[in-house]
């Protein structure tokens, strides 16, 4: 057989049919539902009299808009004072009964974002193709999973066929070799891969994120990578599977046991790209050159290492001058100055990107002793699972992060898109480890910048961007 | 879901790249649990004065006079021009409900978001690919050309304007085809119910952890 990359074995493995057409049908693994994209669905099912092709193919958890303050939280979906938001609460947790779908309710111990419970529970395991309608899916693919994101009317598909009708993508090799310098981390890499590609480098194409620097990253650090693949516009970012992917999943609830776990070790062994296999576009990056990472304006693209200046809209073509002028507008900012000169009026720690416990302890690291600065309103901490946030607890990170003047929160996405009460009021500048910096992402007029947690945590102490490598 | 019938329709201008999705539909609205509403909250953002919340009274609402498709000469606009890499960000299939429902039937750009672009045929949206030159000159006649029209053929693959112009462009045939019938996915992939059962039993053979029970959740 010809050599195939890691996506063509993916791909071919969950084929069930090629279409006339070249598109194919692709059978799915594992679906993951949360509160947002799924109601609509579920009505297209009891409307059609459909159910269900196999319920425990699927998973569910509220996590956009619950919210993360303990007061609300207390009392469970009833609790959520925003009456839309408890109605798409409710809804999931009705829907979820009557198809007899599993699911980590709000209060479950299990609850959190779904792209970190997931992996973390081991519904998500490497090999498998999973889509959930979101588009930072793309996050499990760290596990050598085919994951991406899907719109609601294939939420639907999904739940009724098992299957989606997909065509293929090309595919691409993204390689970093060398070694991050000490405070660089997996979220400063992918920026800094954004930079660039920019944000449609990516479109038509699975990301494959290969070479030493992605080898010696943790899972974590390659979910972080992975996550962020969406921002570079390919719906797939993957690392292969090697003896890093095997020790994280051995000990997931959910991974297989005794006889099955050795003939799925086999299985998972075979899933890297060939060596000669053929990848319709390559790009290489050192990871001796990347710098701590910012972004400055509103699209993920827009980013600086942080002793860079900001740009002169004049230096560029027509098009991203007029992005970039908006953007200086939207942002409050000005071409030449510097990077460490923008003022931090909040500051976000969460997000399926960087809410991950390696996340938090690098934050911690940074932290430690030290207070948040006088000039920042409001500086968050929210776990991306119950999971995480009781390891952290273990090892007292709550302990750093509220005596520095942090506030502790309880898991969901929170800030990250502001679809609950944690959100920026308009005219702030944000330190955020999420992953998009769109207008008004954050809270309407709200100036997000993109950030590590390390550097992010330096933020908050300086009341400024700063190098986290001097700090 | 309708048909997508050939037609001719007033062309509004977007020249911005990267539109994304929370700028399409902003999340407030997502929370709604229904397909239909989000019409008078497109472009929320740019097109009011105010914050928008869901279950408002639009009537009220102050509009952004500077925002295009607040100008009187593009109401009724069901063509939309814009830049590259149009409905990038996040998956919402809320984005193309909500251009489908303000009356947009056809979108053109350079390029588009990939998850975007799946979403609008679901939803008999079609978005059109045109070269970066030809989108450059339709957005300036756009602005230009009052009462500027197009007319796209599904059927013929072309964009024509009133002085004979055209410009073919290209779609894949599955989605041409189910446009053009209003015909139903999930019908249609039901249809290899066998074929799925007999992939899923050589799947469970194959890999049998995937099919693993999870009721002890
Ligand atoms: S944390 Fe942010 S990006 Fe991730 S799923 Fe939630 S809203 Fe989406």
């Amino acid at each position: 057989m010809a050599a195939q990359t890691l996506y063509d074995k993916l791909w071919q493995d969950h084929l069930v049919e090629e279409r006339d057409d070249g598109s194919a049908l692709i059978y799915v693994d594992r679906q993951l539902l949360h509160e947002v994209t799924s109601p609509q669905a579920f009505e297209g099912l009891k409307l059609a009299g459909r159910q269900p092709w196999r319920r425990e193919a699927n998973v569910a958890t509220p996590d956009h808009n619950v919210p993360t303050d303990s007061e609300q939280r207390q009392h469970g979906v009833a609790g959520i004072i925003d009456a839309t938001s408890r109605l798409q609460v409710q809804t999931l947790d009705e829907n979820c009964r009557e198809f007899s779908i599993p699911e980590f309710s709000i209060n479950d111990a299990r609850q959190g974002i779904v792209h970190v419970i997931g992996p973390e529970q081991g519904l998500t395991l490497p090999g498998m193709t999973v889509v959930c309608g979101d588009s930072h899916t793309a996050t499990i693919g760290a596990l050598a999973c085919l994951a991406h994101g899907i719109g609601t009317s294939e939420v639907e598909h999904v739940l009724a066929t098992q299957c989606l009708i997909q065509k293929k993508s090309r595919n691409m090799q993204v390689r970093v070799e060398g070694q991050l310098g000490p405070g660089v981390s997996a979220k400063d890499m992918i920026l800094a891969i954004i930079a660039h590609l920019g944000t449609a480098g990516g479109t038509g194409y699975a990301i494959e994120f290969a070479g030493s620097a992605v080898q010696a990253l943790s899972m974590e650090g390659r979910m972080t990578l992975c996550n962020m693949a969406i921002e570079a516009g390919a719906r797939v970012g993957m690392v292969a599977v090697d003896d890093t992917t095997l020790e994280y999943v051995r000990t997931r609830p959910y991974a297989p046991q005794g006889a099955q776990w050795e003939a799925a070790v086999a299985y998972w062994r075979t899933l890297h790209s060939d060596e000669d296999a053929h990848f319709d576009a390559v790009v290489r990056l050192d990871a001796q050159s990347i710098a701590p990472q910012v972004s400055w304006g509103t699209s993920p693209e827009m980013v600086l290492p942080i002793h860079a200046t900001l740009p002169d809209p004049a230096q560029t073509d027509a098009v991203r001058a007029a992005a970039w002028r908006r953007a200086y507008e939207y942002m409050g900012l000005r071409p030449g100055m510097k990077v460490s000169d923008i003022p931090v009026d909040r500051v976000f720690i969460g997000s399926c990107t960087n809410s991950r416990i390696e996340d938090l302890r690098a934050a911690a690291a940074v932290i430690r002793g030290r207070r948040v600065a006088a000039s920042v309103k409001q500086a968050l901490v929210v776990p991306g699972s119950g999971q995480v946030k009781r390891q952290a607890e273990a090892e007292g990170l709550d302990a750093i992060f509220t005596a520095a003047g942090f506030e502790w929160r309880l898991p969901g996405c929170s800030m990250c898109l502001a679809m609950n009460a944690d959100r920026l009021g308009a005219g702030e500048h944000c330190a955020s480890t999420s992953n998009r910096n769109f207008e008004g992402r954050q809270g309407q007029g709200g100036r997000t910048h993109l950030v590590s947690p390390a550097m992010a945590a330096a933020a908050a102490l300086a009341g400024h961007f700063v190098d986290v490598r001097e700090f | 879901m309708q048909k997508f019938i050939t037609f001719r329709g007033l062309v509004a201008p977007l020249d911005r790249v990267n539109v994304d999705t929370d700028q399409i539909i902003p999340k407030q609205f997502l929370k709604s649990i229904f397909r239909t509403g989000y019409g008078v909250h497109l472009f929320d953002e740019w097109r009011y004065l105010d914050e928008g919340y869901p279950g408002q009274d639009v009537s009220r609402r102050s509009l952004n006079p500077d925002f295009v498709l607040n100008q009187p000469r593009y109401q009724g606009a069901s063509i939309l021009i814009s830049r590259d890499n149009f409905g990038c960000g996040s998956s919402r299939e809320h984005a193309p409900w909500a251009l489908q429902e303000y009356g947009f039937k056809v979108i053109m750009a350079p390029s588009f978001a990939d998850i975007f672009y799946n979403n609008c045929f679901k939803n008999g949206l079609l978005p059109i690919i045109l070269p970066a030159e030809v989108i450059a000159s339709l957005l300036v006649q756009a602005v230009q050309t009052p009462d500027y029209h197009l007319e796209v053929d599904l059927q013929a693959q072309c964009v024509r304007d009133d002085r004979g112009q055209s410009w073919s462009f290209e779609v894949d045939d599955f989605r041409r085809h189910c446009l053009l019938q209003g015909l139903d996915d999930i019908g249609l992939t039901l249809q290899r119910a066998e074929a799925i059962r007999s992939f899923e039993s050589r799947h469970r053979q194959r890999a049998p952890w995937v099919f693993n029970a999870i009721d002890r959740l």
